[in-house]
């Protein structure tokens, strides 16, 4: 008691803080990727378990027999799609009334900022069709979503099958206590984008689209099918949506409950479970499993058409049949029943899925770190910027000399309010050059560079952020004469709460994000100082810098999916990345762009601006 | 929450019947949808001559069930109108309901202008049917109660329009199944021992796409003089059974595979007992479906201001049954489309918005009708715990402002009453009429929560009234031959 109202003791406390900072610092960052690392160790984190009473004990039986006549649908629509040469639209409408549903279209359009070279995709119009299983005696307050993509080419049509042959097959059943509808969209995510805005009667991102004609309450929980095989192997489950939300642990524990029960090979990212987490070889599949889902939470995207349900509390994920050179092979009858399963036992619920935990991370799907037990792998980074500031402030309020003049502090520290005021200012104005010009000046830039679209807002993006670096770091100067060191001390003291605050908050929202930018700019903010060795500082600053920490991202990423690439190739990929990462702003209302150029940006560039104060 | 329902009260004053002191009728109405689902429709009435007002006391009871009337003389009750509802009306595909219902429980009461304390008559009241029906609207208080200023006539003979005198109450939340049925079940004159009540069997009943139940009560007119009340008590039950659920698939309804029973006899105690098969759209004998066996009596009668045909059994004449004794109908469609229907007037309401803090109530209402507009009285009762801005009601037709020529609004007290909105909107012909209304979440205190408070709260259903155009001039003096349905 009494360790901070007593002054000797507290005075004792700070000296030992100030006088030990650089170590206890170095330990915290230490210890937090180890604890990071240590997250993925078996015996460190909890099994999986069903927390909903309603899905868990109750027993359903999966009946669904017509997989043969799915796979038979899935060619008929294959046929049809292609002579149609996209969307057949009235064949569907047709096949799904002939099931008994209510179906209903809806049509959207949308220009896209500038062109989408991934996807081919500029000015994109296209229609949603949606059939209503209406529950028997249900009031229409509760429904269901169980949707597949229409891709183009080949891609997906069992699942458009698999969807007709369980609609047909759910139409007959008693016992449905919510609707549930079935939902064929085009254009992968902008047609959820554009159905999502229309069941919602919102719209965000200024996309147009027709009113929908029927709605069946609020959904309580959505699928989505991906299936491009007659059959499969193994499923695999993505959960990871918009802005980094993940639905609730509950579904990806139905799901695998269901994989156990009926027996077929479910992986998450696309890895299989192991058993042997004491060998080396185990523990680190479980950190690139951990890992892959980190990355994929920090990018922000949505990693399947589930991704958009998120946003607006429906647990939703993507079901995505693999089909690779294993012997053992699942067929459709399999897979349907399994979807049925999971149906029968969303059916069951009295509540929205609450019970279980919103955010985790899987090292395996049978294991799951809480957000208990990650966050302090955070807070250990984080502390260190909240030493260094504890740090500066005592140097700032104890006089560097003792001149027992009152009167020249002040003086001294009036002109660091404007010398702290420019930077902040000038490096914000950056991010929101960063932020607006590519998109709004890549017509100047196509016609001025031999480039398309999308490297101009790419290569724009890059260019304002290398002219960033250049630009503020001598503002000072000019405002307050040669830097003090008083100077450069303030700016770093709000640089660094600036940063602490702005991590925390990102970190709540979105683990994966801010812990990755902890990660790099930590070390940055905690050591810089106008008096460190300039060229070699400049080159670890521009290696840790975001633009840098998401290439090395990119490779990682590669790497950890056994796909690694070239330097030419991941150039090439980073390029398209952040392209898409604009993209996925102004369709979905992505915040990770706006983020790191608006906030991120700056206050590194604050950091950077301390590097070359004198 | 998307509830609504629309009602469309067609005021026809029946007056009539015979001589006889009390009087029981049974009918059953099937109408083949065009969706190859199945209508079936009960109605009940037991007409009594006496009189329960003015302090008369009434103790002799033969037909008409003593409960009720007990509680017609000790709470001064004008008319009483109650109804218990699994499931959605689906007006797209199944065209209007002949007494359209909302989802939950529905009551509402005309008292006699001698009660001095309304809300507390109407309490106990509520307290009293909870027990008679088995339901829950003992959870009926002021905070679901409205006093509708314009929506609700009299349905019987009135002298009294004073609102003050009325209650509706909605209990969405409600879940009907057997315990209510049987109660119900009880009130009529044969018990479900013979008649058409043979036919209400649970199991069956709750295993259809819709199912409501219904009581009435109001005064009548015994003559065109209206010299003699009575009193006229109504037990309906309309239950929609699934072509793809019950059917399997198959296009062939009959009794036996939609009530599991077949019929023997009429109830004794009936003056008329009678099943009537809409043949409308079967102008030709075997055109769309074929009826076995075949009856030479046919009806016309109109219906919610259609024109409808019909085949009629009649149950006491010994003819009916055959040789086997007993009567299976049995419907087989030749052909079908499943396409959804253009009614006159369907609306829908929904939640529009995400996140938990804001959100907007939409409704829409369409006018198919090509060139005639009509107005709609449109009824809201919202719960306190969203408390609406009223100043971002929008009435939106064609894109344009539309003014309703009549706004009753009641805002809503914390704990204590609901909102109240009424309107009286002009629907232009051929549009769609949107309302629109944002509101925002109340903070509950932590016991006002209810049980599984994640499942989320329950709005009521909307009321739409209207007086809808229709190609048939409405003959109201016609009393005589009238099939029941059709005098509601």
């Amino acid at each position: 008691m009494g360790l901070l109202s007593d002054p000797n003791r507290r005075r004792a406390l700070i000296s030992m803080l100030t006088r030990l900072n650089a170590p206890i610092c170095m330990l915290c960052y230490c210890a937090g990727v180890c604890w990071f690392m240590g997250l993925a160790f078996e015996p460190f984190t909890l099994r999986t378990y069903m927390s909903e009473n309603a899905m868990g004990s109750t027993m359903v039986e999966e009946r669904f027999p017509a997989g043969e006549r799915a796979l038979a649908t899935a060619r008929e629509f294959a046929a049809h799609k292609k002579k149609v040469g996209g969307m057949p639209v009235d064949w569907l409408v047709k096949t799904m009334q002939a099931r008994g549903l209510e179906v209903f279209t809806q049509s959207f359009s949308r220009v896209l900022p500038f062109p989408d070279e991934n996807k081919e995709r500029y000015i994109v119009k296209g229609t949603n069709v949606y059939g209503i299983l209406r529950a028997p005696r249900a009031p229409r307050t509760e429904a269901l979503v169980l949707s597949a993509p229409c891709s183009p080419g080949d891609n997906n049509n069992q699942a458009v099958g698999l969807l007709l042959g369980l609609a047909h097959y759910f139409r007959n059943q008693i016992y449905w206590a919510k609707d549930i509808i079935f939902l064929v969209n085009e254009h992968d995510l902008i047609g959820m984008q554009a159905w999502l805005e229309g069941y919602h009667h919102t719209n965000t991102t200024g996309m147009k689209w027709t009113p929908l004609q029927g709605r069946g309450g609020s959904i309580q929980a959505a699928l989505s099918l991906e299936l491009s095989s007659d059959v499969i192997t193994s499923l695999d489950i993505v959960l990871e949506g918009l802005n980094g939300q993940l639905p609730n642990l509950d579904l990806a524990n139905l799901f695998y409950a269901f994989c156990q029960k009926i027996g077929v090979l479910c992986t998450i990212q696309g890895r299989l479970q192991r058993n042997d987490w004491d060998s080396v070889s185990g523990y680190s599949h479980a950190v690139q499993t951990m890992m892959l889902m980190v990355m994929k939470q920090a990018s922000g995207r949505p990693w399947g058409d589930h991704g958009l349900f998120l946003r607006y509390h429906i647990e939703a994920a993507t079901i995505s049949g693999i089909n690779s050179f294993r012997q053992y092979k699942t067929d459709l009858t399999t897979t349907g029943r399994l979807v049925e399963g999971m149906y029968r036992k969303l059916n069951n619920l009295l509540e929205r899925l609450h019970q279980s935990y919103f955010f985790y991370l899987m090292p395996s799907l049978t294991h799951f770190v809480s957000i208990g037990y990650y966050m302090p792998a955070f807070g250990l980074l984080a502390v260190i910027l909240l030493l260094r500031a504890l740090d500066l402030w005592v140097q700032l309020v104890a006089p560097p000399a003792r001149t027992e003049d009152g009167i020249a502090e002040i003086e001294q520290s009036s002109p660091g309010v404007r010398s702290v005021l420019t930077p902040l200012i000038i490096s914000h104005l950056t991010g929101a050059a960063l932020y607006l010009m590519p998109v709004h000046f890549q017509e100047m830039a196509v016609e001025h560079f031999p480039v398309s679209e999308t490297e101009a807002v790419v290569l724009t993006a890059i260019a304002v952020y290398t002219a960033g670096l250049a630009l503020p770091h001598n503002t000072h100067r000019l405002v307050s004469g040669e830097g003090t060191e008083q100077g450069w001390r303030v700016l770093k003291l709000v640089a660094v709460l600036y940063l602490a605050v702005l991590l925390g908050c990102t970190a709540l929202i979105n683990f994966s994000l801010g812990f990755i930018l902890a990660l790099t700019m930590v070390p940055v903010a905690a050591f810089v100082t106008p008096d460190v060795p300039k060229v070699l500082s400049a080159i670890v600053f521009v290696i840790l810098s975001p633009a840098c920490t998401l290439l090395f991202s990119v490779f990682l990423f590669q790497e950890l999916q056994d796909m690694p690439v070239s330097l030419q190739d991941g150039w090439m990929l980073y390029i398209s990345v952040i392209s898409q990462g604009i993209l996925d702003h102004y369709l979905f209302g992505s915040l990770v762009y706006p983020l790191i150029a608006l906030m991120v940006y700056p206050c590194w560039l604050l950091f950077w601006n301390i590097l070359f104060w004198k | 929450h998307e509830l609504w329902e629309a009602v469309l009260p067609l005021i026809v004053l029946l007056c009539g019947g015979g001589q006889l002191k009390d009087d029981f009728q049974e009918e059953l109405v099937i109408r083949p949808l065009h969706s190859g689902d199945i209508y079936a429709s009960f109605h009940f009435r037991t007409l009594w001559e006496t009189d329960f007002m003015k302090g008369n006391k009434v103790s002799h009871y033969r037909l008409f069930p003593k409960s009720l009337g007990q509680v017609i003389s000790k709470f001064s009750v004008r008319e009483l109108h109650i109804s218990f509802t699994q499931g959605y009306w689906r007006t797209m595909q199944w065209g209007q309901p002949y007494l359209p219902s909302p989802p939950g429980a529905e009551l509402w009461v005309w008292f006699q202008d001698t009660v001095t304390d309304v809300d507390a008559t109407w309490k106990e009241l509520t307290n009293v049917l909870s027990g008679i029906f088995c339901a829950s609207l003992n959870f009926i208080d002021s905070t679901n109660t409205v006093q509708p200023s314009a929506s609700f006539k009299p349905l019987g003979i009135a002298n009294v329009t004073d609102h003050r005198f009325l209650r509706y109450a909605t209990l969405p939340r409600e879940i009907v199944c057997t315990e209510n049925l049987t109660p119900w079940k009880k009130l009529l004159p044969c018990g479900s021992k013979a008649g058409l009540a043979v036919l209400l069997k649970s199991e069956k009943l709750f295993h259809s796409s819709f199912h409501s139940q219904a009581v009435h009560i109001r005064p009548m007119c015994q003559d065109s003089q209206c010299k003699t009340p009575s009193w006229e008590l109504r037990q309906t039950l309309n239950v929609v059974f699934d072509l793809h659920t019950s059917g399997q698939g198959k296009q062939e309804w009959s009794l036996f595979k939609m009530f599991s029973r077949t019929l023997t006899e009429a109830c004794p105690l009936a003056s008329s007992s009678k099943i009537y098969i809409d043949i409308t759209d079967n102008p030709q004998v075997g055109e769309q479906f074929e009826l076995i066996p075949a009856t030479p009596l046919l009806r016309q009668a109109v219906v919610l201001g259609d024109r409808r045909t019909f085949s009629v059994y009649d149950l006491t004449q010994q003819v009916t049954f055959g040789t086997v004794r007993s009567l299976n109908l049995l419907i087989r469609w030749k052909s079908t489309e499943g396409h959804m229907l253009r009614p006159l007037l369907h609306a829908e309401r929904y939640v529009a918005g995400y996140g938990l803090q804001t959100g907007e109530i939409h409704t829409l209402m369409y006018n198919n009708h090509p060139f005639r507009s009509f107005s709609v009285l449109l009824l809201d009762s919202v719960p306190w715990y969203l408390r609406l801005y009223i100043h971002t009601l929008t009435v939106t037709s064609k894109g344009k402002d539309n003014k309703p020529s009549y706004i009753h609004y009641q805002p809503s007290k914390d704990r204590i009453r609901p909102h109240l909105l009424e309107m009286l909107v002009q629907l232009p012909p051929h549009s769609v009429t949107e309302v629109t209304v944002q509101f925002e979440r109340a903070l509950l205190k932590w016991t006002e929560y209810t049980p599984d408070p994640n499942h989320g709260f329950y709005v009521g259903s909307s009321v739409i009234s209207a007086l809808v155009p229709s190609t048939v001039a409405m003959d109201t003096n016609n009393t005589q031959e009238r099939t029941l349905f059709s005098s509601l």
